[in-house]
């Protein structure tokens, strides 16, 4: 047996100085860890829908036939748009933040003190 | 409840019952809302012979990785440039009441917008998460990995080593593309798994762009060989940065009579290079352990083509000016030297995609990349010995299976901003005598 650890030598940080970018650092750590799990999720999704498309076809499976399972082109595209789609779930907040960029819209405050004239 | 309404009543069931059959084979026949566009799923990736056994979950990982590349470049990125439209550049004027005076002013007003911030976050993280992925799936099967790889290439004469060579600076300041350890870090004796997580990992990082075997820009490069320059029949050829030899092999294989010497400063590249291109079937390669700016083992004349591919922008100026003056005498009177590279700074190209263009080099570990790109590279191949007429320009874009991989010829709903798998060529051929 090796005598290397891989969990720990998986994560090991490249070296050079890692730069941050969000404004507050926890904030940045957060976002990390919950893509992180964002990941584990598309994983887990994926492989209920091999577990799913296998029994649909076999009637029964082993853990052996998930291991060795190929999605079909179109299999996979289904796969991969599930995947999209998830991601665009998850991102909302960047996709209406772009919008919002040319937007002009007023506050529901304005708003309100304007109906309250009209 | 009367006997008249009751048929009626059934008209409306019967009715309703329609619409639903109709509605039911509609749903059944209608495409999906939009054809899909994405990278295929992982388990396309070609299985050579030191390919490491990766499980479901471990592809899985892999094809969300690919896709949150994808959706980073395709859906978050506009939303920077838009930022830069709408906000950066106008708040910019209004402060300092001019315009950028180079990319550098650019990237330090994208550093204060959110949207920059969010994308690029996003984007360090995805490519950390990527690193582990892969680090993981070699690192546990180290042992399995590195027999194997001992196994293909004990006492072949293909693989040279040395063990004392001094790792150059331009490689041991940062791990390159946040890969820890590099191309050159042995875990343990005879480690190649390093190179196994390149390799493998590489279809995340494009996408899927450069093929089954990641020999799509190879493929691209030897097919444009031979369309430019016809009757061309190299008989040794040198593969400078070879790394892992992905980019090489490709070309050995479009020319088999040559003999093909592949140079890098990374042991455990070298040898899972040798291993993996024999399982591949290519025996034209040799891979040899040396740092390239020093070719010195190698005689004056001794190449009719030496090739580098996305290497230039790993190096250093020094090494950079001493590969171009080494091309020079290493080349025989009519060959050719051939560097692909994403395109150069120049005035053409926008301040914005500069600083675009710059994000790897300050925040994936490529730091010579800025440098590199901003340099005039026919000047200095012309100082390094080259004449003027004899430089060769061109374009490529990886050449993969269009029924199973993306190609990036054809993509235009996305730029990665030095990561798409199209590149330049710059080049030069040797004066005849």
């Amino acid at each position: 047996m090796s005598a290397l650890d891989p969990l720990a030598l998986a994560g090991a940080r490249p070296k050079g100085k890692r730069p941050y970018f969000l404004e507050n650092r926890d904030a940045e750590r957060l976002m990390t860890i919950v893509m992180a799990l964002a990941q584990e999720v598309a994983v887990m999704r994926e492989r209920m829908d091999t577990i799913e498309r296998l029994l649909e076809r076999n009637q029964t499976l082993t853990r052996a036939d998930i291991e060795r399972f190929t999605p079909t082109k179109a299999e996979a595209q289904e796969r991969g748009a599930w995947t999209q789609e998830f991601l665009a779930r998850i991102l909302r907040i960047l996709q209406q933040e772009q919008e919002a960029l040319t937007a002009a819209d007023a506050s529901s405050e304005e708003i309100a003190d304007e109906l309250a004239k009209i | 409840m009367t006997a008249s309404v009751k048929p009626a009543q059934n008209k409306a069931k019967a009715k309703k019952a329609e619409a639903k059959k109709t509605r039911a084979a509609k749903a059944k026949a209608a495409p999906p809302p939009q054809a899909y566009d994405g990278p295929p799923d992982y388990r396309v990736v070609g299985r050579h012979g030191m390919f490491p056994d990766i499980t479901h979950d471990e592809a899985a990982r892999f094809n969300f990785l690919a896709q949150m590349n994808r959706c980073l470049a395709a859906k978050v990125m506009p939303g920077v440039k838009a930022a830069f439209d709408a906000q950066v550049e106008p708040a910019f004027k209004k402060k300092h009441g001019r315009d950028f005076k180079d990319r550098h002013e650019v990237r330090q007003a994208l550093m204060q917008d959110p949207t920059w911030r969010w994308w690029s976050a996003l984007r360090r993280a995805t490519m950390e998460q990527r690193q582990q992925a892969g680090r993981w799936i070699t690192i546990r099967q180290a042992d399995a990995l590195n027999a194997k790889a001992a196994n293909l290439t004990r006492d072949d004469a293909r693989l040279t080593l040395d063990p004392k060579l001094a790792l150059p600076r331009y490689v041991a300041a940062v791990d390159h593309h946040c890969m820890p350890g590099s191309y050159h870090t042995e875990l343990v004796a005879g480690d190649v798994t390093g190179a196994a997580n390149y390799d493998i990992g590489l279809f995340a990082t494009t996408g899927g762009m450069l093929g089954a075997y990641n020999d799509g820009g190879g493929v691209a490069v030897a097919r444009w060989v031979k369309q430019h320059l016809k009757g061309f029949k190299p008989k040794r050829i040198l593969d400078i940065g070879c790394g892992l030899g992905h980019n090489v092999l490709p070309i050995a294989q479009a020319f088999p009579d040559a003999e093909v010497v592949a140079v890098d400063v990374g042991a455990p590249m070298l040898r899972y290079g040798l291993a993996r291109a024999k399982s591949l079937g290519v025996d034209n390669v040799r891979f040899v352990q040396a740092d390239v700016s020093d070719l010195s083992p190698f005689e004056d004349g001794s190449f009719d083509w030496i090739q580098s591919t996305m290497f230039l922008h790993e190096t250093s100026y020094k090494s950079m000016q001493a590969i171009f003056r080494e091309t020079q005498r290493l080349l025989r009177p009519g060959g050719i030297v051939l560097h692909v590279e994403q395109p150069q700074y120049d005035e053409s190209m926008p301040l914005f995609e500069q600083a675009m263009r710059d994000w790897d080099a300050f925040y994936n570990n490529e730091p010579f990349w800025t440098k590199m790109h901003e340099v005039d590279l026919d000047d200095w191949m012309v100082k390094a010995g080259f004449k003027q007429q004899s430089l060769i320009h061109g374009g490529v874009a990886a050449v993969v299976d269009p029924n199973v991989f993306p190609e990036a010829a054809k993509d235009s709903t996305q730029e990665d901003y030095g990561r798409k798998a199209a590149w330049h060529v710059i080049g030069a051929a040797k004066e005849a005598a």
